[in-house]
């Protein structure tokens, strides 16, 4: 692929770098050039106004595949990630079987390869997630996976958990946990509020989020030498108790949703099962400390928590609905309008959350806009006013609040291994 | 499920008009999307308003207006006067030609056999659906039993669902002409529970402006708290919910505007009612207190012991049934002050009048 890029505003927080005005040239899907004034030889895109990043990275997204193509395939999720402007995003282990063996991950290799998007996978930190007995972590990190996670469910028992930090620091895997006590959290679908007690549902309680987190931290501290990331954090008590244990030089990291900041609990009035979540959507106060969190550095990263569900499974009662929504689509322009739009965090602070961080945490080579690199780029237009629409969803599923909303910031488009997408 | 089915997707609130061109203006989904439209609200709000202009559906007490609710009242008192007359009773002919389908979710005794005399006494065809024996255990989606009632063409469906929410998803998702009358979701609300309790309320204490309501209880799980909560405060009554801590919910105080207390004994001495809300024995596994003797002795209404400060002219309601020596005991319950029985009988009397109005809105042009 060879592309001249003209007029874009680089921004890499790797090499602390934001320069406007600049041109890209791109050779066989490297970067042969950055300058200013380069002349075309061959195709060529005029990017005034547009940001040119270094590639975004989710690291917690649901594929479904194997098992439950019905909701999102493989290919399906890749190509709702690369409209999103992704360029890596990692896949969470609850699959049909889980991500538990080497074969799984063979299987879901073969069908990633040769995407723009690279797929990072995330393998179980129990047996099926089913919290007994250890996973075959020596195995799965000798097949090229880097985090391990029961996502979906936290691992109940606290013996478990710190010999999951036992072991799995013996292969420099990342544990990722969702943090919930389930015994808080029976039947539970929007958050212990003003919304759950004025429609009768049952809450889900911030502090059952709290008292996992905390208790990790703990075992982790205690283990040593583990690192712990914090899956989809969603609470202001949460946010204190990462702060306060990475002030203690505990090796945690955490990241959070843009529904996290971009919706209260009210959503749940206006949206109903669409504003369903887990953990569930919280109050403005939490969304002010999520804000002060992603600003200060305690929180890490932006996932997506990408879960697509079919119709008839949100198309139903609060209680029997699924949980969750989409995410690869919203996600730069929700972080765009609530976060660097809002005037709260810088685009420099935005990219690293979205780039450099979940990178970092993940420990993958980092990517730079710099010459004789592979260009793994993510390009935007941080000021372009659009409204997202359902034919716009490449997703299989369609299950999201923000249908019919308008936005600030627009993905443009990505570039890596060899390949760019331009989704218009 | 393939596409055609995803123009659900994201139908409680907004995203509506982007469909209407490939719908077709006419077909029964557009009409319905059309009415959905102007519905602004949530999904548990935006269909209870007597508001969409071809529709009355009875959601909620929270959207109702209050003189909608007056005017409700008012004809339960004519129809409890009917009611008196000695059998055999004259069949009315309001509703002649109206099919209801009452679809109980959840179990229910009392209030399924209301409203199926109301319905009948009104002159409607009903039907009943209950949990037991029908393809509600048998996993069928709850959208998908009433799109199939709907199917057979009824005039308006009955819902009761232990799921807060139901009534009013459905009310999104049924043709415009199908009216919708919630019976009971979850600990969500009991409209026509909570206009009986007033219609009673009203009829023992007069204007109920500044009069003391307490409500005992488990009110963490009540909709009859929830729904007279927000039907007493539209007449000015000043509401009280009292009940052990561990059953009462989160900010309570703030989100009904309450006073919400855990001392029933404090809360009595000025109050001129006090509703006791039925302890569901099935709902209190989850351990939120130690045991029915514990409850009784704190926050049940007996002839000497708790409660005993309240004033000798306090009237006492229960939605029923009674669990007797555990919220009242049968001195209490059968005495001069209890409006138990009345309240059953006001049952059927304000159903009669939910049906009337519901229909009036198609056979009259008037507009409140």
């Amino acid at each position: 692929m060879n592309l001249l890029l003209q007029n874009a505003r680089i921004i890499d927080p790797s090499q602390k770098l934001d320069a406007s005005g600049m041109d890209i040239e791109i050779r066989n899907g490297v970067i042969a050039r950055i300058g200013q004034g380069l002349k075309p030889d061959g195709d060529s895109r005029d990017l005034a106004g547009a940001v040119v990043a270094p590639g975004f990275f989710d690291m917690h997204v649901h594929l479904r595949e194997p098992g439950q193509e019905y909701k999102e395939t493989i290919e399906s999720g890749l190509g709702a990630a690369m409209a999103g402007g992704f360029t890596g995003v990692c896949c969470m282990p609850n699959t049909e079987p889980s991500i538990s063996d080497p074969f799984v991950v063979s299987y879901i290799k073969e069908k990633a390869a040769g995407h723009l998007v690279d797929l990072t996978i995330c393998g179980t930190m129990t047996k099926d997630r089913a919290g007994e007995e250890l996973s075959r972590m020596d195995a799965l990190a000798k097949s090229g996976i880097r985090m391990i996670s029961d996502d979906g469910v936290a691992l109940r028992s606290s013996q478990m958990m710190r010999r999951v930090f036992e072991y799995a620091k013996m292969f420099d895997l990342l544990v990722t946990q969702h943090c919930e006590e389930h015994t808080m959290t029976v039947k539970a679908p929007v958050n212990e509020g003003r919304v759950s007690t004025k429609l009768g549902l049952t809450g889900w309680p911030s502090v059952a989020e709290e008292i996992v987190l905390s208790r990790d931290i703990l075992l982790a501290e205690y283990v040593g030498g583990v690192r712990y990331h914090a899956a989809h954090l969603s609470t202001k008590g949460s946010v204190r108790i990462v702060r306060e244990a990475k002030s203690r030089g505990v090796a945690v990291t955490c990241e959070v949703t843009p529904h996290h900041f971009a919706l209260t609990e009210d959503a749940v009035e206006r949206h109903g099962t669409m504003a369903k979540m887990n953990p569930p959507l919280r109050t403005q106060e939490d969304i002010d400390a999520i804000i002060e969190g992603l600003k200060d550095g305690t929180i890490d990263c932006i996932s997506t928590d990408h879960a697509p569900h079919a119709t008839h499974e949100k198309e139903t009662d609060m209680v029997s609905a699924a949980f969750g929504i989409i995410g690869l689509e919203t996600a730069l322009p929700l972080g765009i309008t609530h976060l660097v739009e809002s005037g709260r965090l810088s685009l420099v602070e935005y990219i690293t959350k979205c780039s450099v961080n979940p990178r970092a945490a993940l420990r993958l080579p980092q990517v730079s806009v710099k010459e004789g690199t592979l260009a793994n780029l993510t390009i935007f237009d941080p000021k372009a006013k659009w409204r997202f629409m359902e034919q716009d969803i490449r997703s299989k599923s369609h299950n999201t609040p923000f249908i019919g909303q308008d936005f600030v910031g627009k993905v443009i488009g990505s570039i890596n291994n060899g390949l760019s997408h331009w989704p218009r | 499920m393939g596409k055609q089915v995803g123009v659900w997707v994201g139908c409680f609130g907004a995203g509506f008009k982007r469909r209407k061109s490939w719908l077709g203006e006419g077909s029964s989904v557009a009409k319905l999307i059309l009415r959905a439209e102007s519905l602004k609200a949530g999904i548990f709000a935006h269909l209870v308003r007597e508001t969409p202009p071809t529709r009355r559906d009875l959601l909620t007490t929270e959207h109702l207006p209050v003189e909608t609710i007056t005017r409700l009242l008012d004809r339960s008192d004519y129809f409890v006067e009917m009611l008196r007359i000695p059998s055999p009773f004259q069949k009315l002919r309001t509703l002649e030609g109206r099919t209801v389908a009452n679809l109980f979710f959840e179990n229910s005794t009392r209030t399924r056999i209301s409203f199926e005399l109301a319905e009948r006494r009104m002159g409607a065809d009903h039907v009943t659906l209950t949990p037991s024996g029908s393809s509600m255990t048998k996993g069928e989606s709850v959208l998908d039993t009433v799109r199939v009632i709907e199917a057979m063409k009824v005039d308006a469906v009955v819902v009761r669902h232990s799921v807060s929410g139901v009534p009013g998803f459905l009310a999104g998702h049924l043709p415009t002409h199908v009216h919708v009358v919630n019976a009971g979701d979850g600990a969500h609300e009991h409209p026509t529970q909570a206009l009986l309790d007033a219609a009673e309320l009203r009829a023992a204490l007069g204007d109920l402006r500044g009069k003391r309501v307490v409500i005992v209880g488990d009110i963490l799980h009540s909709r009859v708290a929830r729904s007279n909560v927000w039907l007493l405060k539209k007449f000015g009554a000043e509401v009280v919910l009292v009940g052990p801590s561990t059953l009462l919910p989160r900010h309570a105080e703030k989100v009904f505007g309450v006073e919400v207390s855990w001392k029933m004994d404090d809360a009595l001495v000025k109050a001129d009612a006090v509703m006791m809300l039925r302890i569901q024995m099935e709902r209190m596994a989850g351990g939120f207190f130690p045991s029915l003797e514990d409850y009784s002795s704190r926050y049940g209404l007996s002839a000497s012991g708790a409660g005993a400060r309240r004033s000798a002219s306090c009237v006492i309601l229960h939605p029923g049934p009674v669990n007797l020596g555990v919220e009242l005991d049968a001195e209490v319950s059968g005495g001069e002050q209890s409006l138990v029985l009345k309240q059953v009988k006001r049952g059927v009397a304000v159903r009669m009048a939910v049906l009337e109005w519901m229909f009036e809105s198609e056979t009259s042009s008037r507009v409140e």
